[in-house]
């Protein structure tokens, strides 16, 4: 008996331990950030290393490696995962040995990404430190991620639509094209939004990629600063620089939770109007 | 018969003259059965998932125009017969077939047979309806259309048809962009099998159409079948003895021996439930065993 | 497996995306081992562990201290996250009345898509100097634990807590018909059935404590150094390569490769650990 209540009063104080924590990282945030937070600050161009001005340009240089990476990374994991799920049998050795591979690559830390990167897009194919190698370095980093997500997602649709669209003779793709990627359809979109939310977030793979300048990119082979490695610079190299390292932080933050609750919301609504409307 | 190819609209030479159109028959129509003429063919059929036996030696012809039960317990391969017959086994990467199938005097496993071609002629319903999460509409124009049939003209009228024929016309008119999967059970077999019957195939084959559906549903469907015959081949798996014996003028009865199933004996309706030739076809229809 | 001549064009298609998806680990490995080639062609492995310190300048790559560094952090972290992680699943799944269930998983979840910069820059702004009232300097082998623990959490307490909703009610039905009491319920029963996949999530933890750059370089202080107390500043591998990958060159460059090449040994002996753990649950 007595044991069974110091459990309950462990995992009570670890609960709330947890949460204080929580709470006073995102109020600490909240306090140091709030200040600088303004329209401008969100358009205007960084002045003196980022003490002042905005993240303008930054906020162009993050939008424009995001939509490389989720352009160059989406069509080749759907490809990938409609491989996987629908054209391999399960057993077969050429789709075990992938499978094997997509599971390390998921792990692989993201400093090794940038190393690869440095050596393989920025210098190897010669694209310096620009957008399109950090671009690029992401692409390689949230593959697994969207391949495992699709691939979930093609899986959870019934075997049964598969028989029955085969039974009509219909062949694998235009079972494909009309039941199973539509039935896949919310998790397509969760999977999508989980790797804009790894990509946004990441820093360490693009400090050595993308580089660090914070000018507003005039192309692709650019170098642009992301809004992680903003914060990072600010705080690390740029004496009082921490106020500001805060608001971008809180940005970063706000970003990604708009991100979360709009997936949910997407495959929520994408499946209410599938069930009723279609 | 000289091409390899089944054409979808062939008509076979049983029908002389007759145009072939959607439109089902008041009742009975086609060739008496005590006429047959075999459509499928069957022999040395054995088929196995990786080493597991499921299926031995089995030979039958299909008649055309007439109803066939497969009857016996559950697990004795009848489902996996009737897969074999359309090639859907090919889906289970692990399933091996062998033996030959003729239909219409061709060989099914024939490399150069055009496998959507021939699902198209066969046709199948599941036990469990399935309706793709799509309208009333689309579930029959979606296979028309990748059947190369993209008219809207054509495809709407098609649907009406179709629809008029299992009866469900009058019930889903006025909502055909509705949601399928809103309709009931009964509806929602029936609908499949309007969905087959709009690829114009010459063989339907159910495996246990009525058996996850209540009993007036049951029926309707049932009596649908009925009116099938003789415009279609039909063969249907069912554990439900009353209807085979209801419906069918072929029976065959499976049971497992060896640990994979074979076939015990095939013959009339009548004749399989009243004179059963073999000692574990007259206990199972008499209720004793499986 | 039947395809027709659409399918078979489809499955060619297909089948070169995977082929190019796949071939990406490879890549990474090969470029690594590229880069690394200038130091390693010498074959003399033990010149990473034998040379005297870390001095580039003077051709000395002793990564030990490095190594150490990420051992101890990621040990660290371990120690803290995983208890509180599976005190967290437990509370989700049977301590917690239903509305503060849903709250708190949500909590743990906006903790798992905190960036790792983020954390690091709350580590130095407000963690590192209470640090350093306590014991100076602040930044630290005890901070890099500490906010590596709070980055590792949320993965141990989210796979943990699906792994407990997997296991099916008639084990709590069963427990609860025999009358055991709630916690020996779960450490007797509902525990040794998750085990597994609980570990699965732990070590998915430690791959990710191993890999973790940004928080670990903004808070450790990055003095390459062997620790003696908690309160040292050390440097972790991952710290290293981003510190010094901006000017190295040459051989320099070659062991920050070599660096790259130990982690992913590392990543890889936790994917063949995962492996045999799933085998043999």
């Amino acid at each position: 008996m007595l044991k069974n209540r110091l459990a309950t009063l462990l995992i009570w104080l670890s609960v709330i331990l947890i949460s204080a924590v929580f709470v006073v990282l995102v109020l600490d945030l909240v306090r140091h950030g709030w200040a600088e937070l303004s329209l401008a600050y969100l358009v205007d161009a960084p002045l003196d290393a980022g003490r002042g001005g905005g993240i303008g340009p930054i906020m162009v240089s993050t939008g424009l490696i995001l939509a490389l990476t989720i352009s160059v990374a989406a069509p080749l994991s759907l490809a990938t995962a409609v491989f996987l799920t629908e054209f391999s049998s399960k057993n077969s050795v050429f789709s075990g040995i992938i499978k094997r591979s997509l599971d390390v690559l998921a792990s692989v830390p993201s400093i090794v990404f940038g190393l690869f990167g440095n050596a393989f897009f920025c210098v190897y194919l010669g694209l310096g430190f620009s957008i399109l190698s950090g671009g690029l370095t992401l692409a390689c980093m949230v593959l697994p991620i969207l391949i495992r997500t699709f691939s979930e997602g093609l899986r959870a649709a019934p075997d049964e639509y598969r028989l029955a669209a085969a039974a009509l003779g219909l062949n694998r793709a235009a079972a494909l094209r009309h039941f199973l990627l539509p039935t896949a359809t919310p998790a397509l979109i969760a999977g999508l939004m989980l790797a804009i939310g790894r990509a946004i977030a990441e820093t360490a793979a693009l400090i050595f990629t993308s580089g660090y300048v914070d000018r507003m990119p005039d192309s692709l082979m650019d170098s642009g600063r992301a809004l992680s490695i903003h914060i990072y610079d600010l705080s690390m190299n740029v004496a009082g620089g921490d106020s500001h390292a805060n608001s971008a932080a809180l940005i970063l933050i706000s970003l990604l939770f708009m991100i979360n609750t709009l997936s949910s919301k997407l495959a929520y609504h994408w499946m209410h109007k599938r069930i009723t409307c279609l | 018969m000289k091409s390899l190819l089944i054409e979808p609209d062939r008509h076979p030479k049983d029908h002389p003259g007759q145009e072939r159109s959607y439109t089902l028959g008041p009742l009975q129509a086609g060739p008496p059965c005590c006429d047959p003429q075999t459509l499928l063919s069957i022999k040395n059929l054995s088929l196995s998932y990786g080493s597991t036996p499921a299926l031995k030696n089995v030979s039958l012809d299909i008649y055309q125009g007439c109803i066939t039960a497969l009857i016996g317990p559950s697990g004795c391969g009848k489902t996996s017969f009737l897969s074999a017959l359309n090639r859907l086994t090919d889906m289970i990467p692990t399933c091996n077939v062998s033996g030959d199938i003729h239909f219409h005097g061709i060989n099914i496993h024939d490399p150069k047979q055009d496998v959507l071609n021939l699902r198209r002629n066969i046709g199948m319903i599941f036990q469990k309806p399935l309706p793709f999460p799509v309208s009333i509409r689309r579930n029959i124009e979606l296979p028309l259309r990748e059947h190369g049939i993209d008219n809207p003209t054509e495809s709407d009228a098609i649907v009406q048809q179709v629809l008029s024929d299992v009866g469900l016309w009058a019930e889903v008119k006025d909502r055909l962009n509705a949601p399928a999967q809103a309709l009931s059970g009964g509806q929602q077999q029936r609908l499949c099998i309007a969905r087959a019957l709009a690829l114009k195939p010459q063989v339907l084959l159910m495996d246990e159409p009525c058996s996850a559906l209540d009993p007036i549903s049951s029926a309707v469907v049932e009596d649908l079948i009925q009116r099938l015959r003789g415009r279609y081949t039909i063969v249907i798996v069912t554990h439900n003895l009353a209807q085979a014996k209801r419906i069918a003028n072929y029976a065959g009865f499976f049971w497992v021996s060896d640990r994979a199933g074979c076939l015990i004996e095939f013959g009339q309706c009548k004749q399989i439930f009243e004179s059963p030739q073999h000692e574990l076809t007259a206990a199972y229809v008499n209720g004793s065993r499986g | 497996m039947f395809l027709s001549q659409t399918d078979k064009h489809l499955s060619l298609w297909l089948r070169l995306c995977t082929l190019i998806s796949a071939t990406i680990l490879a890549l990474i490995i090969m470029f690594l081992l590229a880069e690394s080639w200038p130091l390693l062609k010498h074959g003399v492995l033990t010149q990473f562990i034998s040379d005297e310190s870390w001095h580039p300048a003077q051709r000395l790559y002793n990564i030990l201290p490095m190594l150490s560094a990420t051992l101890l952090s990621t040990l660290g972290a371990l120690t803290l996250a995983t208890p509180l992680g599976i005190a967290s699943a437990m509370f989700n799944r049977y301590y917690a009345p239903s509305f503060l269930a849903s709250g708190y998983r949500r909590i743990i979840e906006l903790m798992a898509g905190i960036p790792s910069v983020v954390y690091g820059l709350w580590g130095l702004t407000t963690l590192a100097p209470v640090i350093n009232l306590w014991h100076p300097p602040g930044v630290s082998l005890l901070c890099a634990i500490l906010v590596l623990a709070m980055m590792i959490l949320p993965t141990i307490a989210l796979t943990a807590d699906s792994a407990l909703g997997a296991i099916p009610v008639v084990f709590h039905q069963t427990a609860a018909a025999l009358a055991l009491s709630r916690w020996g319920t779960i450490r007797h029963v509902l525990l040794p059935l998750a085990k597994s996949s609980i570990g699965a999530g732990i070590m998915l933890a430690t791959g990710r404590a191993i890999g973790e750059t940004m928080a670990v370089l903004m808070v450790a202080g990055n003095v390459v150094q062997q620790p003696d107390s908690l309160f040292d500043s050390v440097r972790t591998l991952t710290a290293n390569i981003a510190l010094e990958m901006a000017y190295a060159m040459g051989d320099h460059r070659a062991a920050l490769f070599v660096s790259g090449l130990a982690l992913m040994l590392m990543i890889i002996l936790l994917a063949g650990l995962a492996e045999i753990n799933k085998r043999s649950s």
